[in-house]
């Protein structure tokens, strides 16, 4: 059992007081992060990366991290009282959310999102706390061909497993690529793609495409959606936490699904919110209850909750083990990682055992203090979301315009940001996923190296990828997920057809 | 390239196949672009492995074969176009958008603290209907609040604009 013992490691460089309190600053901060419009998980914790760069790299971590379990807690308050979903994530809870909040039950239904979010946290947690240790062993024997056809995996099953019409998943992922290719070659030192431009030089910086993108982006879309915040009462007491606790159980069943569709989609760059609407659905098709789905019940917010948590965990698995985050907020945790000086991939478990056994326990304390905090902060959330949208968007611009600067003290970034912000927006309207343009933005360079070091290896030849059981079994995995989205439209034809 | 075709109903406001081509073209263009530069650095296989443009001319590829499949599919598409967004949101999505472009270029100018006091303040005044004192009181607390925090706490200075104007209170 040498997780247990690491872990309990882990637990000890945890448990100072300076990192509680970073805990408790960060699920605070990310629960803000989450109600408000226009800032979330991944482009709240780019806008505060910087502020970190002083700290010790396991004190950062730990409360960059409690920052996006905050922001997960965050969304499920905003769409259960306001019927607004502060994050993508939380959409599908706002299903049977917002019903059982006008039917006054908010306290029940959010008490029900919190413990389902935990669950599903702690069961994504447990699975790290095993399986990461295997997955960084086994990947320690990788060669560069092995991790571009993980890299390629990862990218293909984006085209595979989005909604989003595949070439669109893949013309997005390729910008991001085509813009991580901006500035100076590393392996030959040439310029590329600067056409000129002396301060391209540096490249794209993902943290200001995040800040736009999502930032800017989402201010945009609410703007037009012309927010305005009627929000229902909420009060929760120890009574209704108690009588809420003893119905959840019934739902077990539901929960442990919606876990493992959680950790599935996490794991393969998924991400959380397809996660959160697949487990809505199955759920519905496998619930007695399921025609009463949208009318207030409980398990239907059990599902979304749950899966999101878990998925929303789980993506940091790929990333503490492999170094390929699963989603756009594990992307930036990993560029954190980079500014703290410490090398993402494998090796991680072997020479930085504090950092990665210290960032898993705090996972897990993390998310009790967060339930916590939740549970008894409600009233001061809502409150703060009832301050105007003409008073909250102008200062939230200003906390993007900030974040953008700080990453590199570049005033053209923030001009970037802007333009990130339209694209971000036209983007979202035309069903442009942005996940993948992100994740290739943060990979392109990684990817490139690994598919050029192949290439010297076996002197131009692709068969390289299919050289020997194990590369060869994971591009194959990877083609058939790019070929996917075929199969669903040669049913749907032959269905057609009769 | 862009027909405005108008959908029925009262209210107009750009279609959805206008704003599909005008992206579609975008990132065509971007396609090109990077086609273009890795051709002109080699984008083939050079005499010590791949030249700088290898990886680069197939991303720049596949963009233009995403971009080329989706307008394919938006030309083939019949029937009632839907709308991107109607005029009416568009001049409030441009209320929002015009006021940060020109924060943004008082960044430059006057620096992040006075840029951000004036735009909070403008912002509060004009769209949410506030008195002057209030937008003018919430603009410079948030401008101060950040200056404390980034100059003295974290020692992280901040952009103070071409014509810094912070000298002239004492700054």
């Amino acid at each position: 059992m040498d997780e247990i013992n690491a872990l309990f490691h882990g637990f000890s460089i945890a448990l100072t007081p300076f990192n509680l309190m970073l805990m408790v600053i960060g699920i605070v901060l990310g629960v803000l992060i989450g109600v408000l419009p226009g800032l979330g998980g991944a482009n709240g914790i780019a806008i505060l990366l910087p502020l970190t760069f002083s700290m010790p790299p396991t004190s950062a971590v730990i409360m960059l991290s409690c920052i996006y379990w905050g922001a997960l807690f965050g969304g499920a308050m905003t769409s259960i009282l306001f019927n607004i979903p502060g994050e993508p994530w939380s959409v599908a809870t706002t299903f049977d959310g917002y019903p059982m909040a006008q039917q006054g039950r908010a306290g029940e239904a959010l008490t029900t999102a919190f413990t389902s979010s935990f669950i599903g946290a702690f069961f994504a947690v447990v699975m790290i706390t095993f399986l990461a240790p295997l997955v960084a062993k086994f990947a320690l024997k990788f060669g560069p061909p092995e991790f571009f056809s993980v890299f390629f995996l990862t990218f293909c099953s984006f085209i595979g497993m989005g909604k989003e019409p595949a070439f669109k998943i893949l013309a997005a992922m390729m910008l991001g690529f085509a813009l991580a290719a901006v500035g100076i070659d590393t392996v030959t030192g040439q310029l590329r793609l600067t056409f000129g431009w002396h301060e391209m030089m540096r490249g794209f910086d993902f943290l200001i495409a995040v800040i736009g993108l999502f930032g800017i982006g989402e201010i945009l879309l609410s703007m037009e959606e012309g927010l305005s915040f009627s929000g229902r009462d909420a009060r929760i007491n120890t009574r209704i936490v108690v009588e809420t606790w003893k119905k959840l159980p019934r739902f077990w069943v539901t929960s442990l699904r919606s876990c493992l569709i959680g950790c599935w989609m996490g794991i393969t760059p998924g991400g959380a919110t397809p996660a959160s609407f697949m487990a809505y659905g199955v759920a519905k098709r496998m619930s007695p209850d399921g025609a009463k789905f949208g009318t207030g019940q409980a398990e239907g917010v059990v599902a979304p909750e749950t899966a999101a948590h878990a998925a929303g965990t789980a993506a940091l698995l790929p990333m503490l083990s492999l170094g390929i985050p699963g989603s756009p907020t594990a992307a930036v945790l990993l560029g954190g990682l980079l500014i703290w000086g410490l090398q993402p991939g494998p090796l991680l478990f072997v020479e930085q055992k504090d950092f990665v056994w210290g960032l898993i326990a705090s996972m897990y304390l993390g998310n009790i203090v967060g339930l916590i905090i939740v549970l008894t902060c409600v009233p001061l959330f809502a409150a703060i979301l009832r301050i105007p949208f003409s008073i909250i968007a102008p200062v939230i611009i200003v906390i993007c315009a900030i974040g953008a600067y700080t990453v590199n003290n570049a005033m053209l970034d923030i001009w970037m940001m802007l333009i990130f912000g339209v694209l971000g927006y036209a983007f979202k309207k035309l069903a442009y996923p942005l996940a993948p343009l992100v994740l290739a933005l943060v990979l392109g360079d990684q990817a490139e190296d690994a598919f050029r070091q192949s290439m010297l290896i076996s002197q131009g030849s692709l068969g390289v990828f299919f050289s020997n059981g194990l590369v060869g079994s994971i591009m194959g995995l990877g083609l058939l997920l790019l070929v996917w989205p075929l199969f669903g439209k040669l049913k749907a034809r032959l269905k057609a057809a009769g | 390239m862009s027909e405005e075709k108008i959908s029925g109903g009262s209210s107009g406001g750009i279609s959805m196949r206008s704003a599909e081509l005008v992206v579609a073209a975008f990132l065509a263009t971007i396609g090109g672009m990077v086609i273009y530069d890795s051709v002109r650095l080699g984008a083939k296989w050079g005499a010590d492995g791949p030249e700088a443009g290898y990886f680069p001319f197939y991303i720049g590829l596949l963009i233009c074969i995403g971009a080329a499949v989706t307008v394919t599919g938006v030309l083939r598409q019949k029937g009632d176009d839907k709308l991107f967004v109607e005029w009416g949101a568009l001049r409030q999505i441009m209320q929002v958008l015009i006021p940060v472009a020109l924060y943004v270029l008082g960044i430059q100018l006057i620096g992040i603290y006075a840029a951000s006091a004036a735009y909070i303040a403008l912002f509060m005044v004009f769209m949410g209907n506030y008195s002057w004192i209030k937008g003018v009181l919430l603009g410079c607390a948030v401008s101060a609040l950040t200056y404390t925090m980034f100059e003295i706490w974290f020692k992280v200075p901040l952009f103070k604009g071409e014509f810094n104007p912070l000298p002239l209170i004492g700054l």
